[in-house]
């Protein structure tokens, strides 16, 4: 999985030293040795002590668990976990990397668990908000209210280099725009969780949420069964039903689709794996033509007829004849044939027009504008380079914040404030002053951390890391979360970095009914 | 099926099936080379390289220990074992949904075996064969027990027997062939083991000896590699197999009936059914096989005409 995840500065992690910070205490002292002779505390919120140093309450059982299990058998446990993800061929790709590049997707084994009231609090708030980001999508692409109503500034959205004209009075199936949606959240150092980033192109991670339940619930059949974690199995069914509802209209038995780049891409198992769970055709791009304006799979049997795809292919890459001219990767005529309504695509083109750094900034703006409501879930503070104002307060605090180009992901083009030269300061003043648009700026962030399993089945013990949370929501006749997500680990001590292809991992996530 | 697959599906059972031929080449001839012989070893490997159709990148250049690494290990080369069985690997891994979990995982062991044995990791030619032999025969148990008998495994078969007629076909070419001349152990003991050579390339030597006991005349063999009805690697058996597998596919998949396919196989198969093996001979051996591969061939390209690569307008839907 390389999705633009938050890619955050290994650097900002190393910053506070544990301990004699305010109230925080160590752990206690009876848990100060065998799993837990390694933890620490400090300012950032850790989710399984409380400020106290105390156990939370829905962490009491787990702990106990793990306390109660000879080391022999928690190594048994792991080994026949580590066989599973191998033989079922979780992986994910490694890009330059010539040999094998498969490799095992790094997990985690103690899960990140979430109470039921800080989920209801998630949940209502990606409602809320991916609602929003639709409305705004369909209005922007239609009559553009909210930018006549200033409440939006045009620049903002027609230099973004995901707005698509193309898409400019489209009526797509039911006001349909996304789909799938992966947020990013955080949890900050009071507790709550803000939103990071909104993925709403091609988000990945949702195999490895469900596989990685399936291997949790063998190894701690009974922890798991205590616990009553709400399921999420049923995230295949959502998304089929969710696609079926999108097909166009007078298509009452939808072809369905799953449209992937192909097996070099680096989230190929997840392609190969939704289309099994779902029970529809995987299919590259050299799979479909078309003819008159309709799509069309090749089959032995003759061509037949697609009505809806849930593509994994990123807009540029989808159309030769309407985008990037030299991808091999998508369908030539694709584009009008959805533009003649004849065909559903999940999800619609342009929606990265709504994940942009910088329209990012106004999200609560806009939640405020189509609901009338405030934001449940908050955005990280924001600073837009566009603006005078704040562009010059950045300036003046370059070295507490962190610049992010609006386009980059990965890591790049990014400027960490904290561990900054005079002269790398210098050279991002000059390159924002040059392109205001391309630049925002956030403060460092502090996120929580979890309590992880480290040094392998010779020496485990119980560590905190730092983790954030990727919930998928579904929206097709109506909007659904399914409760719990992809919880990312960034296993290195102290790294913020949570990507896979740099030392991240996952873990599964349970939401409690309580 | 979509096309994409079905094609996957029938190169990765063809990259098999040329894996276990060249398995048993190796085999056979360094054991043979051990042996005092009428055929020089230049003559032998020159032998075994035009029997695999003169593969690229694999030469005679004197050294025959040389040859047979390069023949077992050399992954870049698509003729080797090792580059075979890579080739079969990654079109499984294109088509993964479409085969099941033990294929793909006795696959994927075989794989990382072949891959893993390479000499430089100081593993030896002579447990090679045996265990990649044992390996493509678990795969295709694995195939046969687990995977739906239905146009996916139809294709696998296909690729198979097309891939073994034609290999078998392009052996039995690469000798001498006379009538006349029966072989007795007594005669010539090289001759003999030539012979005896020929029939464990197509792991047909106890067949043999149990239908004709172990007197080898050059007819007989000829006969068995070519018309047996019964045994899995003579000719006929696989175009037997290809015709039904190419009839069950066209059962299956309604709309198009690919009737030119079945005119060309059929004919084929009906040749090989009512063919006395003193006619081959008569028109010689050479030619006849021949007119086999060609016939492979057509058929390889009538199925990409009608199932894979047709033209669009031929097949909209009514």
């Amino acid at each position: 999985m390389s999705s633009p995840a938050n890619e955050l500065p290994n650097a900002a992690a190393e910053a506070p030293a544990s301990t004699s910070f305010g109230k925080r205490k160590s752990v206690p002292t009876n848990f100060n040795n065998g799993y837990l002779r390694n933890y620490f505390l400090d300012q950032a919120y850790d989710e399984m002590f409380d400020s106290d140093g105390e156990v939370r309450p829905h962490y009491r059982l787990l702990l106990e668990t793990f306390r109660c299990l000879p080391q022999e058998e928690l190594a048994r446990r792991k080994h026949s976990a580590d066989i599973s993800f191998r033989t079922q061929g979780i992986t994910f790709t490694v890009y330059g990397n010539q040999e094998g590049t498969e490799r095992i997707f790094p997990y985690d084994m103690l899960p990140r668990i979430i109470t039921g009231a800080e989920w209801d609090r998630i949940e209502r708030g990606l409602i809320q908000r991916i609602t929003a980001l639709n409305l705004f999508l369909d209005d922007v692409y239609n009559d553009g209210k909210i930018l006549r109503d200033g409440f939006v500034p045009r620049e903002i959205v027609y230099s973004c280099p995901h707005f698509r004209r193309e898409m400019r009075g489209l009526q797509v199936p039911r006001n349909v725009y996304i789909a799938v949606t992966g947020t990013d959240l955080l949890r900050l150092n009071d507790g709550a969780f803000v939103v990071l980033e909104d993925n709403l192109r091609v988000p990945s991670g949702v195999s490895y949420m469900l596989t990685s339940r399936r291997v949790m619930k063998r190894a701690f059949p009974q922890t798991f069964r205590s616990y009553e974690v709400r399921p999420i199995e049923h995230y295949p069914q959502v998304l089929l039903g969710a696609l079926r509802s999108l097909a166009p209209e007078g298509r009452p038995e939808p072809t369905i689709v799953l449209l992937t780049p192909g097996v070099y891409n680096s989230a190929y198992f997840e392609h190969t794996y939704l289309a099994r769970q779902m029970g529809i055709e995987l299919v590259e791009g050299r799979d479909l033509v078309i003819h008159d304006n309709i799509v069309y799979m090749r089959t032995t049997a003759g061509l037949k007829r697609v009505d809806v795809i849930y593509r994994r292919v990123d807009d540029d890459f989808i159309d030769p004849l309407a985008f990037h001219g030299d991808s091999i990767l998508g369908v030539a005529g694709l584009f009008n044939a959805y533009r003649s309504g004849n065909v559903t695509l999940a999800n619609a083109f342009g929606t990265g027009l709504a994940d942009d750094k910088a329209l990012y900034a106004y999200v609560p703006a806009i939640i405020r504008y189509y609901l009338k409501e405030d934001p449940i879930l908050p955005n990280v503070e924001t600073f837009l380079m566009t603006d005078p104002v704040q562009r010059q307060h950045a300036f003046e605090n370059l070295e507490s914040l962190v610049v992010k180009a609006v386009g980059e992901s990965g890591g790049y083009g990014m400027l960490i404030g904290a561990h900054s030269t005079k002269e790398q300061r210098a050279e991002f003043r000059n390159l924002i002053e040059a392109n205001p648009r391309n630049y925002i700026a956030q403060p460092t962030l502090s996120f929580s951390r979890s309590p992880c399993l480290m040094g392998g089945g010779n020496d485990p013990s119980i560590e905190p890391r730092h983790v954030d949370l990727r919930p998928y929501i579904i929206y097709g006749d109506k909007v659904t979360v399914v409760p719990g997500g992809l919880t990312r680990v960034a296993l290195r001590k102290g790294s913020l970095v949570v990507n896979s292809s740099q030392g991240g991992g996952s873990k599964d996530t349970w939401v409690l009914h309580a | 099926m979509l096309s994409r697959v079905a094609d996957s599906l029938y190169w990765m059972s063809r990259y098999l099936e040329r894996a276990e031929h060249t398995v048993r080449m190796l085999d056979v001839n360094l054991s043979m080379t051990l042996d005092p012989s009428s055929t020089s070893e230049e003559g032998r490997w020159k032998r075994v390289l035009a029997a695999l159709g003169n593969p690229e990148g694999l030469e005679w250049n004197g050294d025959f220990y040389g040859l047979a690494h390069a023949l077992a290990f050399e992954r870049d080369n698509c003729a080797s074992i090792t580059g075979c069985i890579t080739a079969a690997r990654e079109n499984a891994r294109q088509v993964r949904e479409e085969i099941t979990s033990e294929q793909w995982q006795q696959l994927n062991r075989m794989y990382h075996r072949v891959t893993d044995e390479a000499p430089e990791k100081g593993h030896r030619l002579d447990e090679f064969p045996a265990a990649t032999l044992d390996d493509l025969h678990l795969f295709q148990g694995a195939t046969d027990s687990s995977m739906s008998h239905g146009e996916g495994w139809h294709f696998i078969q296909i690729g198979r027997a097309i891939e073994r007629a034609t290999a078998i076909a392009t052996l039995i070419g690469v000798f001498e062939w006379d009538a006349s001349e029966s072989i007795s152990e007594g005669a010539g003991s090289q001759q003999f083991l030539e012979w005896i050579g020929l029939l464990r390339c197509c792991t047909a030597f106890e067949s043999y000896c149990n239908l004709y006991t172990a007197d080898l005349t050059q007819p007989q063999i000829l006969r068995f590699l070519l018309l047996n009805k019964e045994f899995p690697h003579s000719v006929r058996y696989s175009i037997d197999q290809l015709r039904w597998a190419l009839l069950a596919l066209q059962e299956g998949s309604g709309r198009l009936v690919a009737e030119e396919i079945s005119r060309v196989a059929g004919r084929m198969q009906a040749s090989l059914n009512f063919c006395e093996i003193s006619e081959v001979v008569h028109h010689g051996v050479g030619a006849y096989v021949q007119n086999i591969t060609h016939q492979c061939r057509h058929i390889h390209a009538l199925i990409y005409r009608d199932y894979i690569q047709y033209k669009v307008h031929v097949a909209l839907p009514q």
